[in-house]
């Protein structure tokens, strides 16, 4: 029996609702401008940055000065996703705030208080799940805040509280035509000790929304065009040394031998270390600490599991594991009885595709400033991490101290695409280690070659898929096997082990095609033993797995002669919102006209409940193997848009990135050692290699699902698709490089 | 030996050894932040500044080299972060993360410079050099056009 994980959400049975609200309550009260780290509209990243800023003593989530400010704590950290802008919104509008007078305080780190309900109440920004799992719960807090006002209001003027109503920031007694400003209210208030219950009903509809679908400037913008936002790789602090590590290339490997003379010799070079995992050095500036890390020589022990790995030869032990039905994987999507079904079939189908690690590559190379006490009993740090409570929670185990004894200064990040959420939070440990060593501030900077070499990657998986048809060519049996590294009990093996009841959802999420009407499926999972590291990468196993299932449906298409869009609107036709969705990405690219030259290709994905379809235009040079993507239109449905514009740029974001991944965008290893360096050679999408994006948004009336990631997994297939429509080749191996797709012309 | 060169019309005197990198005089020593660390190859454009009014890798150039010349960051690109394309920048909202803009702004900067009026296809073929993972181009092409209307 397979839990329905529904991509990270709690089990069934545990709302929402009772993380948040259950752990949180309410609290409201007044603050005095100043005395919380205020992300101001007007200078909002020097504000964000690392100030000394107190948490106020008590951690409310809004908090309304009597000149009218209104404090509103946001527990997303910013990666460029806009939630830290999002979340307040989202507040404000039940709160019928004046967005102007609003202040965004980032949420000091506290699970209890601040901890996303979608992530079992850790503070914790990833999965395009900000929006998406508080949403509810944030309105419900500014109800509550308006209804406390509310009730003041009507104390003070002895009317009963149902005639009072709201304009932005202010309550009106319409009958007497008195007026009271949130500001006013906050000078005489009285906080109940328990929060008023509010009832969904109660909430506004959305043709009532003020704020939500307006598209507030994001609170970080400003900043990121004058050079004054901050990254933690920004940060200065008396005192200050710097840090680089050597760390061995091999997960788990510790150094055998280290020859440090030469690094040592190095100018401004204060301290060699030896650590668990590597080789650590501190120096007087960054030139120097860099210099010496390239100069240590170190020869590792090969204990490790990784050491021999070589990713050419692996994955076809991969595709071997996925396609020997004799070993059962891991359940992950079982509906009905796939394999009598499968023997029952009149056709079964079978097809094989394959994808290679990927690489984040954030654009802020990893880094972070510690500075511990002389007496080693506490610290501070300056990181951009997408939890704040696991940063603070790894370096206090790090240091053997209380997480109260750990001051965290978060930041912007410079991207962050799963990679800054490890439970270990390595990169941040890293700068503890070395500042403990020399009771001075360390800012630890991974150099980009680090970053690549040290990457955690998207695994890399061999998928094995069956169908089985009936005499009318109907698909009645579904199998989905897919060998690939282990990720999330490495990622984070306290929810892995937790609320995910040991279920590889970074890896497997995607595999299931619940939409589609197929009666008996079965996906699973051949988790790989290998040592290699990994990670959740933007779109998790949605990339590697809708690739499968989206390329595979266009084989079943092209078997049964039908279009392949044709086959997908039969296949959805319990789900009007996904056709809808189908149509509108089939009407925007005008899919039936032909383009001489040209072709086109289709997939759709329901990834968490976002609906998106997606139609690539290329051409292909068959000589060089070259594919070019001409234009790329994507319609997307992720019920209410918060913030409309935002999503239309998450999803230009998402494609970009979903065409690195299908195109050029891959990690090869041997001997256990990352082959890649920098960009140079993990390339990245450039200006000139991304299409014409055409995104339409399509708001329906559901509640708001993630949009940070939706369209990454539609690019693969459906340039796949129309590569097949333009030379009958079938792409199944991502990236599609050249020599790949000259292989394939040439089958 | 110290080096003397101008930064955002400021002179200043630097004394590190030849050879180190522009860049981090900037970031640590200058505290010009704005300018970023992306690579350290000359290959993704986060630290793009102006050399004698010149787009130049700061990763790239030896502290020796803008001796005596005079050198712009992204502070220094407007006194009031009101420059044409930063306020085109936000106009279409273009950054995400951020981290790339700098950059990108320095670079955008630059073509408009010597090339008023570029074509689309001029634009993408200059600010190729840049990469933001981010795959905010789309919205770069729009701004740097709705700077060149509105100027």
């Amino acid at each position: 029996m397979t839990i329905r994980v529904d991509d990270d959400r709690p089990p069934a049975g545990v709302t929402r609702r009772e993380f948040m609200v259950g752990a949180a309550g309410l609290t409201f009260g007044v603050l005095l401008p100043g005395c919380a780290r205020v992300a101001t509209m007007d200078s909002p990243s020097a504000a964000l940055a690392t100030t000394a800023g107190n948490a106020p003593a008590f951690s409310p989530w809004v908090s309304i000065a009597t000149d009218g400010t209104i404090f509103i704590q946001s527990p997303a950290v910013e990666m460029g996703q806009g939630s830290l802008t999002a979340l307040p919104v989202i507040l404000a509008e039940e709160l019928d705030a004046d967005w102007s007078k609003v202040r965004i305080v980032p949420a000091p780190p506290d699970d209890k208080l601040y901890g996303n309900p979608g992530f079992g109440g850790v503070m914790y920004t990833a999965g395009s799940n900000a929006v998406r799992s508080y949403f509810q719960p944030l309105r419900i807090f500014g109800a509550q805040v308006r209804r406390v006002l509310l009730d003041n209001a009507a104390r003070r003027w002895g009317v009963p509280v149902g005639e009072l109503t709201t304009e932005a920031s202010v309550v009106v007694h319409a009958k007497s035509g008195r007026r009271l400003s949130y500001g006013e209210i906050a000078a005489f208030a009285e906080i109940p000790a328990k929060a008023p219950e509010i009832k969904p009903e109660e909430l506004k509809k959305p043709s009532e929304f003020r704020l939500i679908g307006q598209d507030v400037m994001r609170v970080d913008l400003p900043g990121k065009v004058n050079g004054t936002a901050r990254y933690s790789i920004d940060v200065q602090v008396p005192g200050m040394l710097y840090g680089a590590i050597l760390r061995s290339p091999v997960e788990d490997s510790a150094p055998a031998q280290i020859d440090d003379a030469a690094a040592r010799a190095i100018p401004g070079v204060q301290r060699i270390v030896r650590l668990p995992f590597g080789v650590g050095v501190i120096a007087e500036t960054p030139w120097a600490a860099f210099a010496a890390k390239d100069a240590v020589k170190v020869t590792w022990d090969r204990r490790a599991p990784g050491w021999g790995f070589d990713s050419d030869q692996a994955i076809a032990r991969y595709a071997a594991a996925a396609r020997n039905l004799e070993t059962a994987g891991k359940p992950w999507d079982k509906v009905g009885d796939a394999a009598g079904a499968m023997e029952k079939a009149a056709t079964v189908m079978e097809a094989e595709y394959r994808c290679d690690y990927a690489y984040h590559a954030q654009m802020e190379p990893l880094n972070s400033l510690a500075a511990v006490s002389p007496a080693g009993d506490s610290c501070e740090i300056w990181v951009g991490s997408q939890s704040q409570t696991m940063a603070v929670t790894a370096v206090a185990k790090a240091l053997g101290v209380a997480t109260d004894k750990v001051r965290l200064h978060d930041t912007l990040l410079g991207g962050g695409f799963g990679r800054r959420g490890h439970r270990d939070e390595e990169f941040v440990v890293d700068s503890v280690l070395l500042s403990k060593e020399v009771r001075r501030p360390v800012k630890l900077m991974w150099t980009r070659e680090d970053d690549v070499k040290n990457g955690r990657f998207r695994p890399m998986s061999a998928h094995f898929l069956r169908a089985g048809l009936d005499a009318s060519g109907r698909i009645v049996a579904w199998q989905h096997r897919v060998a690939c590294d282990w990720v999330t009990p490495y990622m984070d093996p306290v929810r892995y082990k937790g609320i995910l009841r040991e279920n590889d959802v970074i890896a497997i999420a995607g595999s299931e095609i619940r939409t589609y009407d197929i009666p008996n499926r079965l996906a699973e999972q051949l988790g790989q033993d290998t040592g290699i590291r990994t990670s959740p990468l933007r779109g998790i196993g949605f990339v590697a797995n809708k690739f499968a299932t989206e390329a595979f449906l266009d084989e079943i298409a092209q078997r049964r002669g039908v279009d392949p869009v044709e086959l997908r609107l039969e296949l959805l036709k319990n789900t009007p919102r996904a056709q809808a969705i189908v149509r509108a990405a089939v009407e925007m690219s005008d899919y039936r006209r032909p383009r001489p030259g040209r072709s086109l290709g289709f997939a759709f994905v329901d990834y968490s409940n976002t609906m998106v379809a997606g139609v690539a235009e290329v051409s292909v040079d068959r000589q060089s193997g070259a594919i070019r993507l001409h234009n790329f239109w994507c319609a997307i449905d992720p019920g209410i848009a918060v913030q409309p514009d935002n999503v239309i740029a998450q999803t230009e974001s998402s494609i970009v990135y979903g065409v690195g991944l299908a195109l050029t965008e891959r990690i090869s290893l041997k001997d256990g050692i990352v082959q890649q360096s920098n960009f140079y050679d993990y390339v990245v999408p450039r200006m000139r290699d991304v299409p014409e994006m055409h995104v339409k948004l399509i708001q329906t009336p559901n509640p708001p699902t993630g949009v940070g990631q939706m369209a990454t997994p539609l690019i693969a297939p459906a340039v796949a698709s129309a590569v097949h429509g333009a030379t009958r080749a079938r792409l199944r191996h991502t990236p599609f490089i050249p020599e790949r797709v000259r292989a394939a012309l040439s089958a | 030996m110290a080096v003397d060169f101008r930064v955002n019309g400021r002179p200043v005197s630097v004394d590190v050894p030849n050879g180190t990198r522009l860049l981090w005089v900037l970031r640590e020593r200058l505290q010009l932040t704005g300018t970023k660390y992306g690579c350290g190859v000359a290959q993704c454009g986060a630290c793009m500044v102006h050399v004698d009014g010149q787009p130049t890798f700061s990763c790239q150039a030896p502290i020796e080299m803008v001796r005596g010349r005079s050198v712009t960051t992204i502070e220094g690109l407007s006194p009031d972060s009101r420059h044409p394309l930063q306020r085109a920048w936000l106009a279409e909202r273009v950054p995400q993360c951020g981290y790339c803009q700098s950059g990108q702004i320095m670079n955008a900067a630059a073509l408009l410079a010597r090339n008023p009026r570029p074509t689309r296809a001029e634009i993408i073929e200059h600010m190729s050099v840049n990469i933001c993972r981010c795959g905010t181009y789309q919205r770069i092409v729009r701004a740097i056009e709705r700077a060149v209307k509105e100027g």
